[in-house]
């Protein structure tokens, strides 16, 4: 199975192409500057030296989210027409997760944490299992306060993953101390290789409903629900 | 036989998402318009990261319905374009990703398109351009005059200092208690009415072809305001019409100055607040007065809002120049005309 697999759902960009669980060509960048501007010629460029036309693939996989709303939208929406115009399978799969399997060869938790900013989180809890990364507490957005106090009462040593971990260190070992472990710099961005092996195995979704996990209604919602019934408004777009 | 030019166009500036196929860039083959307005009346406007959502979830389901109203296929196809600007960044992203999307999967060239360009290009769908032509381009984000000296070469002569023709009807809407969006209301309240109040044209009969609608909103306001706090009840169809006669006064005029200072023989009037009734009356009456000579496009309503069949048509255009973009191709909230 041929597998073109994408993450742009915080500041680092990888890209994968993937052949029969082999990695065929993969590009991590991270350096700012637009998603938008450098993911479809990053795309073009790997599948070329993989010697792959887009026709040719299989599957596209995608990081769906949680993290930045544009990000994840701009590798949403690539991946989602790519296989709507090619008629190919497509598999989301968490952000978290993605950022998770990259800390290969521990029995500990793993924590993918993203910063949601005021003190919140992007976070979810996973573990591997006979070779399987199992989603062992749900994605959620959530106070970091809330999270460490939910890792504390597990009485499992952790070890916190992603690239935003640096700016919550203090807080993770005032509250968890020594059983909190962490990754080096490499490990805390997004492989897109890693991606595309959780991806291989899932089955693939209705690509025209398919749509990020955001996992955070955006605020005009959240307001507007304080004082309405949601029932009797949808539906909220029309073909006209 | 030779092939026929087929333009897959994408828009999404704004509260739309929309795909259509145009052939030879006259031709609506399809023109699917998928509209968000439900979803922004709860909040009494558009938010921006509302529209980006309802785009993904819409994107290719408009691609799939436009191409089988089309009944065509990817290899019929002649190039891909896009609006890329001007508009809400987080919207034009989604139509402009899934244009190049498309493109690249299927070898296509993709053809950057300006969204006021598309605006003055739906008047093609009415009949062919001739050069130079005036356009009065009114939306909710955009009050403009502009030439077109030949096939896509466009310049501001004049444009709003403050607030868009549109956006001053959706803000003296609310005051009206009326829900977004506000300008069809107002136009059927203001043909009730009569114009009692006699708010300000502002900037009327000066030496220039700007225009400016915050004055006439304060004066709305104000007028409103102060009849609530003496008890006083006002007719409100008397307040639309006074609303809507200053506003289509202004923009008829300062269209008959544009049209003294630039002679043309088309007059192109586009963008949402084209489908104005008022306005539709009062420039077709005083031209036919003035100018008999000017012959007055206005396209039908249905392509005077946001559409992607006039993105296709502005496409066309542009894809005689070989005017192409490559990957990189970004979204350019702030795009605009050269000035004069
Ligand atoms: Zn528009």
């Amino acid at each position: 199975m041929k597998i073109l697999a994408m993450d742009t759902s915080n500041q680092a960009m990888s890209v994968a192409v993937m052949a029969d669980g082999q990695l065929l060509a993969a590009s991590t960048i991270n350096h700012k500057k637009t998603h938008s501007e450098q993911l479809l010629p990053t795309i073009d460029r790997l599948m070329t030296v993989s010697g792959l036309t887009p026709a040719k693939l299989d599957r596209v996989v995608v990081a769906d989210g949680p993290g930045s709303y544009t990000g994840v939208r701009i590798a949403v929406t690539t991946a989602k027409t790519l296989a709507d115009t090619l008629s190919l399978e497509l598999v989301g799969v968490s952000s978290l997760a993605a950022l998770a399997a990259g800390a290969v060869g521990t029995t500990n938790l793993i924590v993918p944490i993203m910063d949601a900013r005021r003190q919140n989180v992007f976070a979810g809890v996973y573990q591997w299992l006979d070779g399987e990364l199992i989603n062992v507490v749900e994605d959620r957005h959530l106070a970091l306060t809330q999270l460490l106090g939910e890792l504390k009462l597990l009485r499992q040593p952790s070890t916190f993953v992603g690239s935003d971990v640096a700016k919550f260190t203090e807080s993770i070992k005032a509250t968890l101390g020594a059983s909190a472990h962490f990754v080096d710099a490499l490990a805390n961005l997004p492989q897109a290789g890693r991606l595309a092996l959780l991806g291989a195995q899932r089955t693939p979704v209705d690509v025209t409903t398919f749509v990020p996990r955001y996992l955070r209604l955006t605020e005009a919602e959240t307001n507007w629900l304080k004082t309405h019934d949601d029932k009797g408004h949808a539906p909220y777009v029309q073909k006209v | 036989m030779t092939k026929r030019e087929l333009i897959l166009a994408f828009e999404s500036s704004c509260d739309e998402t929309s795909v259509a196929v145009i052939e030879d860039g006259t031709k609506i083959l399809s023109n699917i318009i998928a509209t968000q307005i439900n979803s922004h009346k709860r909040f009494g406007g558009v938010v921006p990261e509302v529209a980006s959502r309802h785009h993904v979830e819409q994107i290719t389901d408009c691609i799939d319905l436009a191409l089988n109203e089309a009944n065509v296929n990817y290899s019929d196809l002649t190039a891909v374009a896009v609006t890329y600007g001007p508009g809400l960044v987080g919207s034009l992203l989604i139509g402009v990703t899934a244009a190049k999307t498309v493109a690249y999967a299927h070898q296509l060239p993709l053809i950057p398109v300006n969204h006021m360009a598309g605006h003055i290009y739906a008047a093609r769908f009415v009949k062919p351009l001739q050069y130079p032509l005036l356009a009065l381009m009114v939306s909710g984000g955009h009050t403009e005059l502009v030439t077109l000296t030949a096939p896509g070469e466009f310049h501001i002569i004049g444009e709003t200092r403050d607030d868009a023709a549109g956006e001053a009807y959706d803000k003296i809407g609310r005051v009206l208690g009326i829900t977004y969006p506000a300008g069809k209301e107002v136009d059927r309240l203001a043909h009730l009415g009569h114009d009692t109040f006699h708010f300000p044209r502002a900037m009327d009969g000066e030496d220039n072809l700007d225009f400016s609608f915050s004055g006439l909103k304060s004066a709305f306001i104000n007028t409103v305001h102060h009849a609530d706090q003496i008890g006083e009840q006002l007719s409100r169809e008397d307040l639309a019409a006074s609303f809507q006669a200053a506003v289509v006064d202004v923009l008829v005029d300062k269209t008959v100055q544009a049209l003294h200072q630039h002679p043309v023989d088309q007059l192109v009037v586009a963008g949402g607040v084209a489908a104005n009734q008022g306005l539709r009356e009062a420039m077709t009456a005083r031209l036919a007065e003035e100018f008999p000579n000017i012959d007055v496009i206005i396209p039908p309503v249905r392509l005077t809002g946001d559409n992607a069949a006039m993105i296709g048509a502005a496409a066309h255009i542009e894809l005689a120049k070989h005017h192409f973009a490559d990957e990189t191709l970004n979204a350019v909230p702030n795009l605009n005309f050269q000035h004069a």
